[in-house]
Order: C-alpha cells, then sequence, then structure tokens
C-alpha cells in the first residue's frame, strides 16, 4: 500500500464528493418522504378500513364541518344583505338581492374618520410586510446558528425557544407595553413591527426543519470555505422552503390580525383591524358593514393558506417537541 | 494547535496530536469506516487542513481535526465528552471564552433576532415577578415597592380573583383536554379519507382560526331578541316562545363561551397532529397487521400514537396556552365586565388591572401567577407524554 499524503486538492475533491451524495441523500429521502404521503393518502388498504366507514367519517365531518363553517358563512351573507335584508324577522340564512352597497358603506364610513381610509390599508400592508419580512430574515439565520452549531449558550437558548412558546403576546402584553412606553416606542410604527418580529412559533419550527438537514453536507460547505451566512442562505435555506413559506403564513395572520390599538392611538398609524374595532362599536346598526370588514380581513390570510396548504403540511410533520 | 496555546488553555491530558504524516487517504477511509455514528463519520469527513472555525461542530463527543501549520499539517483529537472532561473551573471558563471567541459569527447572526427577543419576551416575562411587587400606575414613577401586599390581596381579599380562578379552570378543560381530544379525532378521521376530501376538510376545521376576530357574528348568532339566529330557529321549531337572552343571562354566558372557545381553538396544534397522521409510515400498519392487530382501536394505540409522540407534545402546548389565556372571546362575545363575572377569567382579572385601571403591579403579579400555572401544565403534560418522546 503506497502512503502518500492527503492533498489539498485530493481532500477538496473528496468533500465535493461528499458534497454532492449528502445533497443526492437529502433528496432522495425528500422524494421517499413525498412517496410516502403520496401513499398515505388515499386507497392504504389496512385493517378495518371498509367505503361504509369511510361514508359515515364523511357525514361526521361534514356536521362538524357545518358548525365551523356557519359563522363564516353568516358573516359572508351579512355583508351583501342590503340594509332593509338586514333587519327582516326571522333572519334569513340567504340574501335575497344580494349586493356590494355595505363594501361600499364600509369604506365611506372609514373615510369619515380622521384619514381616508387608503391610509389605514396602507399601514397595515406596510406593518404586515416589513415585519413578516424581518421576522422571515431574523428567524433564518437565527434557526440556522440555533439547529446546526454548538457554542457556549446554544442550549439555553434553545431550551428558552421552546419555554416562550408557552408565552405568546396574550400573556406577555402587560408587561410589553411597560417594556415599550419605557423604550419610548408608544405610537409610533415600532410598535406595531417591532413586538411582532421575535415570535418563537417561527423560529421553533424553522429549527425543527433546518434539523432535518444532514449535518455533513453543512460540514462539507464549511470545509469548501463558505462563510455561515453563505451557507445560511445559500445551503440551509433553500432546502426548507416549506418551513419559510409556513412561518410566512402564520406570520402574516397574526401581523395581519393584530389590533394595535392601544400601542397606537394616532388615527394615522391605525391598521385595518383597529378602524375594523371603531367601527364595530356601533353595534348591530351597522353589522353589514361590520361583515363587509370582516370578509375583507378574512381573504388574504384565506387566500395564502389554501394556496400553500401541501407546505404547511409538509412542515407541521417536522413541529415535533423531542426534548 | 497554535490557536489553542493562545489561549492558554491547557488540554493535554486530553488531546491527542496525532502526526498527518502518519495518515494516508486509505487510512482516512479506514477511520471513517471505524466511527460509529453517522455523526462522527460526518465530522471525519469535515476535518480540515484549513482551520476553519468549526463554531458549530454539532457532536459534543470527539472533535478530530486536521489542522496546518507552519511546522506542517497534523491531526489533534480534543476530548470533549463530558465524563472525560477534567479540567479546572478556570480553565473551562478559559475554554469557554475562547470558543466564544471563535462562534463570533453564530452570535451576529443571532442577534437581530435575540435582541428583539429578549426585549419583547424574556425582559416581560422576568420584571413581571419583581414588578408584582410594587405598585405601579405608568405615571409616578419609580414603582412603590409593596412586598408581598398585591400576592395578599388577590388570594385573600380579591372575590373577583377566586371567581376567575373557578371559571378559568372550567374553560381550561373545555379548550385544554376535551378540545386537545377533539383535535386528535378530528385529525384521526380525516386522515382515513381521500387526499381531496382531507384538504378540504382541514380547511374548514382550521378557517375559524384564520378568519379570527368575527365574534360580531357569534353576537349575530346568540343575539338576546328575536333577530338572533338561534332564537329564530328555536322559535320556528316551537322550543321556546320567548327569546332567551343568550349573551347576559348568566345561566347561559358559560356555555356560550365555551361554544365560541372551541370553534376558534383548531389553530396550529390541529395541524401539526394533523400532520403527523400524515408523515407515519404506511408499513408500520402493515405490520402492525401481521403482528396481530386486529381493529383500528388497537392500531391507534400501539401505532399511532406512539409514534407521533413529538407533534402531540407539540400540540399539547399550544392547546396549554390557549387555555390559559382565555379572554379575548369573552370580553368580545359578552361584553366587559360580563353579568356576575361568569366569563371573568385570570387573563380578564388581568385586563381589567393592567388597561382599565392602570395597577401595573397587581396586573403583574397575576400575569407572574399565570406564567407559573402554565410552567407547571407544561411540565406536567411532558411527563404524561415523556414515554411517547424519546422514539
Amino acid at each position: 500500500m503506497a502512503k502518500k499524503e492527503l492533498k489539498p486538492s485530493e481532500i477538496a475533491a473528496k468533500q465535493a464528493a461528499d458534497n454532492a451524495a449528502a445533497l443526492e441523500a437529502l433528496r432522495a429521502r425528500r422524494a421517499k418522504e413525498h412517496a410516502k404521503m403520496e401513499k398515505s393518502k388515499g386507497s392504504n388498504k389496512r385493517v378495518g378500513k371498509t367505503w361504509k366507514n369511510d361514508i359515515g367519517i364523511v357525514i361526521f365531518l361534514s356536521l362538524l364541518g357545518l358548525f365551523m363553517v356557519f359563522p363564516i358563512y353568516i358573516a359572508i351573507i351579512t355583508s351583501i344583505k342590503p340594509i332593509n335584508e338586514l333587519f327582516i324577522m326571522p333572519p334569513k340564512l340567504y340574501s335575497i338581492d344580494p349586493t356590494f352597497d355595505n363594501f361600499e358603506d364600509l369604506f365611506i364610513v372609514a373615510n369619515n374618520s380622521w384619514v381616508p381610509f387608503s391610509r389605514n390599508v396602507f399601514n397595515s400592508f406596510l406593518v404586515t410586510v416589513v415585519s413578516t419580512g424581518l421576522h422571515v430574515v431574523f428567524a433564518c439565520m437565527a434557526s440556522f446558528i440555533l439547529a446546526k452549531c454548538r457554542f457556549p449558550g446554544s442550549v439555553l437558548i434553545n431550551k428558552a425557544v421552546v419555554i416562550a412558546l408557552l408565552f405568546n403576546s396574550t400573556v406577555t402584553y402587560i408587561m410589553q407595553y411597560i417594556v415599550m412606553a419605557r423604550l419610548g416606542m408608544i405610537n409610533t410604527y415600532a410598535a406595531l413591527v417591532l413586538p411582532m418580529i421575535p415570535q418563537a412559533m417561527g423560529l421553533f419550527l424553522l429549527i425543527q426543519s433546518v434539523g432535518q438537514i444532514p449535518d455533513a453536507m453543512i460540514e462539507a460547505a464549511k470545509v469548501d470555505g463558505a462563510s455561515l451566512m453563505r451557507i445560511c442562505w445559500g445551503i440551509v435555506m433553500p432546502n426548507v422552503k416549506p418551513a419559510l413559506m409556513t412561518i410566512i403564513i402564520f406570520e402574516f395572520q397574526a401581523v395581519w390580525n393584530y389590533a394595535g390599538g392601544s400601542v397606537v392611538y394616532d388615527e394615522a398609524l391605525k391598521t385595518i383591524p383597529t378602524v375594523v374595532q371603531q367601527i364595530a362599536l356601533a353595534g348591530l346598526s351597522r353589522q353589514g358593514a361590520i361583515g363587509a370588514s370582516a370578509v375583507v380581513l378574512m381573504i388574504p390570510p384565506l387566500v395564502i393558506f389554501i394556496a400553500a396548504q401541501g407546505q404547511v403540511m409538509e412542515t407541521m410533520a417536522h413541529a415535533g417537541m423531542k426534548d | 494547535m497554535a490557536k489553542l496555546k493562545d489561549t492558554g488553555v491547557k488540554l493535554k491530558p486530553r488531546k491527542e496530536i496525532i502526526s498527518l504524516d502518519a495518515i494516508t487517504a486509505e487510512e482516512l477511509a479506514a477511520r471513517q469506516a471505524a466511527a460509529k455514528t453517522p455523526s462522527e463519520k460526518a465530522l471525519i469527513a469535515a476535518s480540515t487542513i484549513s482551520d476553519a472555525p468549526i463554531g458549530g461542530v454539532a457532536e459534543d463527543a470527539k472533535v478530530i481535526r486536521l489542522l496546518s501549520t507552519p511546522e506542517g499539517a497534523h491531526t489533534e483529537k480534543i476530548i470533549l465528552n463530558k465524563a472525560e472532561r477534567k479540567y479546572s473551573f478556570s480553565e473551562y471558563m478559559a475554554y469557554q471564552w475562547h470558543e466564544m471567541k471563535k462562534s463570533g459569527m453564530c452570535y451576529a447572526m443571532l442577534a437581530p433576532f435575540m435582541i428583539l427577543f429578549i426585549i419583547f419576551t424574556v425582559v416581560p416575562v422576568i420584571m413581571s415577578l419583581p414588578m408584582g411587587f410594587t405598585s405601579f400606575d405608568m405615571a409616578s414613577f419609580p414603582p412603590k415597592w409593596v412586598g408581598f401586599d398585591n400576592f395578599y390581596t388577590l388570594f385573600l381579599e380579591d372575590d373577583v380573583f377566586t371567581q376567575a380562578i373557578r371559571t378559568t379552570i372550567i374553560f381550561a378543560i373545555f379548550t385544554g383536554p376535551l378540545s386537545y381530544i377533539l383535535s386528535f379525532f378530528l385529525a384521526w378521521l380525516i386522515n382515513e379519507l381521500h387526499p381531496r376530501l382531507k384538504t378540504l376538510f382541514t380547511l374548514i376545521f382550521y378557517a375559524p382560526s384564520m378568519a379570527g376576530n368575527i365574534y360580531f357574528v357569534w353576537q349575530l348568532i346568540f343575539s338576546g331578541d328575536a333577530y338572533g339566529y338561534l332564537n329564530s330557529f328555536l322559535n320556528s321549531l316551537g322550543f321556546t316562545t320567548a327569546a332567551i337572552q343568550w349573551l347576559t343571562n348568566a345561566q347561559y354566558i358559560l356555555p356560550c363561551v365555551i361554544i365560541v372557545q372551541l370553534w376558534v381553538s383548531m389553530g396550529a396544534g390541529f395541524l401539526a397532529i394533523r400532520a403527523g397522521f400524515q408523515s407515519i409510515d404506511p408499513s408500520m400498519y402493515e405490520a402492525g397487521a401481521i403482528e396481530g392487530i386486529r381493529n383500528r382501536w388497537q392500531e391507534l394505540i400501539y401505532i399511532t400514537i406512539p409514534s407521533m409522540g413529538p407533534q402531540l407534545m407539540f400540540a399539547a402546548v399550544m392547546q396549554i396556552v390557549a387555555s390559559f389565556t382565555v379572554d379575548i372571546v369573552g370580553r368580545s362575545l359578552v361584553g366587559f365586565p360580563s353579568t356576575d363575572y361568569r366569563a371573568h377569567t385570570i387573563m380578564t382579572h388581568a385586563f381589567d388591572y393592567g388597561w382599565v385601571r392602570f395597577e401595573m403591579g397587581y396586573a403583574s403579579a397575576i400575569c407572574f401567577l399565570l406564567f407559573i400555572a402554565m410552567l407547571i401544565a407544561n411540565s406536567v403534560v411532558r411527563k404524561i407524554l415523556s414515554r411517547y418522546l424519546d422514539n
């Protein structure tokens, strides 16, 4: 056996091969997982599986489903009922003469406040886009480091993230307010954007997904001289696209529905949910406009979720807590 | 090696230096073959002559590195596993400091998220304890220290709080365990169906969580006059002759709020369980059938539940949060305060003192107790599910 020195070029070649192999293995595993999911859908022959059972399940789920969908249906119906139909006795489950008057009404009512409604719409989009964007970028970097690197404090931070899932903004809200007040953030865009960025849930989901990527791939990239930044954005993130999509959806929902009425009191800074809440204070007499606003608010998250449903399910499969 | 000398850390007993001259490509391959775990194999593959800061070698057992120094290349093997770590505290600290300096980039990439995380989550949670010992109204600064007064008042004098605990427990039973079991069974049933139907039903059950704040619809449904959908429905069927005050009659408040709470409770936890079902290997069921599993119940208990422990844990955490923080549904539906404080939960109590009366010290004390309760619930659930978590 001829003893030859291991040259850098040889090692590099070996690493490149390893790198390719690792990628290939990941792809194969993905394909296998995908095939498994496809297979588990539909025709899996199993103990006690009959079509009679299936029909029973569909009927049972449909009944419960009706209960789930009914309020949403009422919201939509209310939004397209003309004013005289809203007060019919007894209330009808359909609209005789559907109209978009309520949407117009909503716009007029909202426009009659201190600032034009378009300003609130703009605020909503600005706040949602900025916090979702920053949340994703920051969470990407943090999740890669937390999932794949060991350094003093990494175990502690990982544990803190898991525990922080318990402390969502509902519970920490009051203390958060005090902190924001001390930092002079009340009544600025910062009060709407910054607290929404460090959501533990998105970070947790991303850590779990990044954890699925083989270490060998990352080590190989390190050998090739890639910086951590480059590994994160060039290798890791393209491989966890479903998870990225999922955290975008969750973050979008959270920010879009967040009514920051208590941290922002300047009309020019308010977002749609806050304005809707104000309109809703008029009570049942304005139920048409409330219905319209509910529909308007409901559509963006629903559409995005439907579009990315498959990716969300794939990510949630990795969402488990192993300790 | 040169690098380690700089730090002044003496790792002699645990460092084994092998000259690279002795290592050939074949030997490296042999070492790889000898490596027991895949990660160890990866590590050996990752050994480098460039001395790249391996700020994150994902294994704390053995680190093998190839270093190139002016004197020539050599391998060094540092054994870091806890059993063999014998250095003194100062050595340990020096080593940690060395590691921290090496992982600067890690900290830099972590910083943006972590700084915000600390400001908006860690500080509020930690601050709630000292705040709980003060009387603070946001206007007069600094807060006045009052010792255990807040906690004393809470438990011994505040009747509403005592009732709030009771109400929260009732809600917690419904939105906690009940909704959890419901999510599980719904996910189980949905999983049996055709893919199209799966997608449809998942969407249907998750939709309320997305629709967010459409509680006004429930006000229309439960409206106390004959315009209410529920009243008019019951009237037309002849069950009732007069409209029932669903949202103001103390008798009906709790059931109404519980129904709406259940309606909105199929959130991320439900999705996780659904996905968990989907990712179970079908061959497990085939194997189960051969091993003598007779029916779906046995299949559920012996195969399904044990193989989705992590997802169940995640869903449990989501449910704990949801059930302990029930508040906004009650307030939007039956108003604040509700008749006889029937829908008054601990969270509503905190809202009352935090946002209405501006007694932040008292509100912090309430929040702190809530944090403790949630941590306890979390560890209890973890105990219960622990036997499914290790696989």
